[in-house]
């Protein structure tokens, strides 16, 4: 069985594991991407679809909900470790 | 163009529920209006905490909120039952819901002599109201005349990402067909008004929903103080929301994607069709009361950690935010959007939702309806009584 996540709008550059997620396991996306998750990705918690560098907008829901706070790789856990407030809001 | 079929009133607005509504000016005389509604089946008590003890602003939305909830289009005609001695008259609630055009009587228990005396004449008055509304039809009409309310209570980590988005395809529907739809939970969206403001429809709506998100946020901290920063708890962290506005955006992906028409106070009638965003709490029951007052007349109810309340004159439609919810309490539950979690798609979960609403308006009772979810009509107030 494939894990399986939610791309909820398709500006996103995050999505939602739908279960838990082992660290190593190959995720597949309804588009036909694929990439492994680098982390543990607890349910309902972010993954990155993409490398997003330091300081870049994190998007969810078609909208940012903060900016990279370092490099994040793709198939990363994302959550308040990596993820700082955007500026001005 | 989809239909749905409802009670044309005098007034333009089309209920789709025909109640005849017994409304308390003030909680005094509660237990009389609950006296006729024990002996009257299909009468719809609106029992409140209020009506007397309050002035200015507080009086202003008092009145406001039991007007309009007189002049909703789900309820066919009102019978007021008033003390005598309160601040709020009968006969001024009576005349000004009757301007709706909709049959409305009122009496005094202080002028009738006494609760006994007040129930009997009631009663009596509630059956000549009972067989007028009777006789009205449902005819068919657009869903450009619908206002549907959003409402989302005890939400936990899937809410934002089942039912709330599936909800937000539903709203889109609608105001793509014309309706109206009004979101609410002004602290919901604290952390989200550079996101509301850039979809506002003019200059003018972007300022009301800054000064309104601003103001919701300012209240949370004058009240919480210290711990206001608890609007992003870390129960929310722990489901994986790393920001104020990643959680908000949860909440207002129920409004879907819609320009936003108009900022409404609390109770207000919308003037505009669209997506309209009203000035009330996020408190469950006090919104629900300023929807229902703003006339909408269904809602969508998304929730995570399962709330059973309904409205006494308003349909609620409960969509359950995960599977495990759903089955655990399957009486209060009308829809299951936990099946996102199975890989079902939100537009499909939108789909199951619209084909329901539209059999909930046509008459279908709702799961709150059928457990008789009324409880007491909670109206919001911004200070102390007197």
């Amino acid at each position: 069985m494939e894990p399986k996540v939610l791309v909820i709008d398709q500006k996103d550059n995050v999505a939602v594991a739908l279960e838990d997620i082992a660290a190593g396991t190959e995720i597949l996306l309804p588009d036909g991407r694929r990439f492994n998750a680098a982390d543990a990705i607890p349910e309902s918690h972010k993954v990155s679809l993409a490398d997003i560098s330091a300081s870049d907008t994190v998007v969810k829901y078609g909208e940012a909900i903060g900016c990279a706070a370092g490099d994040i790789k793709v198939g990363e856990w994302v959550h308040t470790h990596n993820i700082k407030p955007t500026e001005g809001t | 163009m989809d239909t749905f079929s409802g009670y044309e009133r005098e007034d333009g607005s089309v209920g789709v529920r025909n109640h005849v509504a017994i409304i308390p000016t003030v909680s005094c005389v509660n237990g009389v209006a609950g006296l006729i509604a024990r002996e009257a089946p299909g009468a719809v008590p609106l029992i409140h905490g209020h009506g007397c003890g309050r002035a200015g602003r507080d009086l202003e939305l008092n009145v406001r909120t039991l007007t309009n909830l007189g002049k909703h289009p789900n309820v066919g005609a009102v019978l007021v039952v008033g003390l005598g001695c309160e601040v709020i008259k009968a006969e001024h609630l009576a005349s000004a819901i009757a301007e709706s055009g909709k049959p409305v009587e009122y009496l005094e228990v202080q002028a009738e002599g006494g609760s006994l005396r007040t129930a009997a004449k009631g009663l009596e008055i509630f059956n000549g109201l009972l067989a007028s509304v009777g006789r009205e039809e449902r005819t068919e009409v657009g869903m450009d005349r619908l206002i549907l309310g959003l409402e989302c209570g005890g939400s936990d980590a899937f809410s934002g990402i089942t039912a709330n988005p599936s909800v937000g395809v539903v709203a889109d529907w609608l105001v793509e067909q014309g309706g109206t739809v009004i979101m609410t939970e002004n602290t919901e969206m604290i952390g989200t008004s550079h996101i509301l403001e850039r979809r506002a429809c003019s200059p003018e709506v972007a300022a009301e929903i800054k000064s309104m998100i601003y103001a919701a946020e300012q209240r949370t901290r004058d009240i919480l103080g210290q711990y206001a920063s608890l609007v992003i708890a870390p129960g929310n962290m722990d489901g994986g929301m790393s920001s104020i506005q990643e959680k908000s955006l949860g909440c207002i992906a129920k409004a879907g994607s819609s320009a936003i028409r108009q900022v409404i106070d609390y109770a207000g009638v919308p003037s505009e069709k669209g997506l309209v965003l009203m000035d009330a709490p996020g408190y469950d029951t006090e919104s629900m009361a300023g929807l229902a007052a703003s006339g909408a007349q269904v809602m969508l109810f998304t929730t995570g950690q399962g709330n059973p309340i309904g409205f006494p004159i308003v349909p609620v439609i409960k969509i359950a935010s995960t599977s495990r919810l759903f089955r655990s309490m399957e009486d209060d539950m009308d829809i299951d959007a936990g099946v996102v979690l199975e890989g079902k798609s939100l537009a499909d979960v939108a789909d199951d939702i619209k084909s329901l609403l539209l059999r909930v308006l046509n008459g279908e009772r709702s799961s709150a309806e059928r457990n008789g979810q009324s409880g007491i009509t909670c109206l919001y107030v911004t200070n102390p009584s007197f």
